[in-house]
């Protein structure tokens, strides 16, 4: 049943099957689009937990490392060792477009070229761990950065995936439902008013040509 | 040109400045909350957040889900795993699928 009011008209009848083929079109438009988005959110999201499950693991061994190398130095020893970075990280961002949501690609460069450059500590009063400590760390950047990247783009794309989900759901059973009832309201309308027409015009024949030619007279007339 | 920060109790984090990362130490979470909405302003297109400080951090950090710079992205400290990272995806996987597809295996 149709809950908004409508004009049984034909100009509103036109109206409203252009619209049902819009929103017909779009409805499928936006199935693809979310069917698409889920396809590449699994990927995503399945790329993103066996690289946090990795990231976690080495940030608890990395922990454990620096643990260790605190236990043998001076804590203002090993203040004064990381005081002052060498290497400094840099990020360039540019995005990719995957189905109309902009997710983040990340680039990043370091102010050394030399990827062992990152001892920034006199080696004399430092113990061996802290440099075990670091090197862990060091070499977990890459994957915490494509962890970052990737996290990101999984949150970006579950909130569009939840919108695009609600529009189409939205038009699936509210809008094209109504728009139907509301054709079909019409349509039922004007057949009516069309029939009604005919038995008047039937009914108005009947009585002109019984006012021309006095059937009923003749016919008592006869018996 | 974006950089990186990190932000959490000091024990956890001062190990990533050796790396070239910007470390902020917090500890409370009044002054946590300021620290990261002046990172989230600056320059930072990656905040990593210490588990222990995200579960006093979430409205916060929630403000930021819908916007494409800052990523603030949960990491275990040195207190341990307490699973707020892997909780987080899984509740993304909800949001989008309806139900959890991808850990209840």
């Amino acid at each position: 049943m149709a809950k908004t009011q409508v004009n049984p008209t034909r100009m509103e009848l036109t109206k409203q099957k252009r619209k049902l083929v819009t929103a017909k079109r779009g409805h499928k438009l936006l199935k693809d689009k979310r069917d698409e988005l889920m396809r590449q959110f699994l990927d995503l999201v399945r790329e993103n937990k066996a690289l946090r499950e990795k990231v976690e693991e080495g940030l608890r061994k990395a922990n454990g490392n620096f643990v260790l190398a605190r236990a043998g130095m001076e804590d203002e020893a090993m203040n004064v060792a990381l005081m002052a970075p060498r290497q400094e990280v840099y990020l360039e961002m540019t995005t990719k477009n995957v189905m109309s949501v902009d997710i983040p690609v990340f680039e990043y460069s370091t102010r050394t070229t030399d990827p062992h450059d990152i001892y920034c500590y006199g080696f004399a009063s430092t113990s061996g761990d802290l440099d075990d400590a670091v090197k862990s760390l060091a070499d977990l950047l890459p994957d915490m950065l494509r962890l970052s990247e990737c996290e990101k783009s999984c949150q970006l794309m579950s909130i569009e995936i939840e919108k695009t989900r609600r529009r189409v759901n939205a038009l699936e059973h509210v809008m094209i439902p109504n728009m139907q009832a509301n054709i079909k309201y019409i349509k039922m309308k004007l057949d009516e008013n069309e029939r009604s027409t005919q038995i008047r015009l039937m009914k108005v024949k009947d009585m002109m040509l019984e006012e021309a030619h006095h059937y009923k007279e003749h016919a008592a007339a006869a018996e | 040109m974006y950089k990186i920060a990190v932000i959490g109790d000091r024990d956890s984090i001062y190990g990533f400045a050796a790396l070239g990362l910007d470390t902020y130490p917090v500890s409370e979470k009044e002054e946590a909350a300021r620290t990261l909405k002046t990172l989230a302003q600056g320059t930072y297109a990656v905040i990593y957040i210490t588990e222990a400080l995200l579960s006093l951090l979430t409205e916060e950090v929630a403000a930021y889900a819908e916007v494409k710079v800052p990523a603030i992205i949960p990491i275990p400290g040195a207190s341990g795993n307490t699973g707020a990272g892997i909780r987080n995806v899984k509740k993304m996987v909800e949001r989008a699928v309806g139900s959890d597809i991808i850990f209840n295996q």
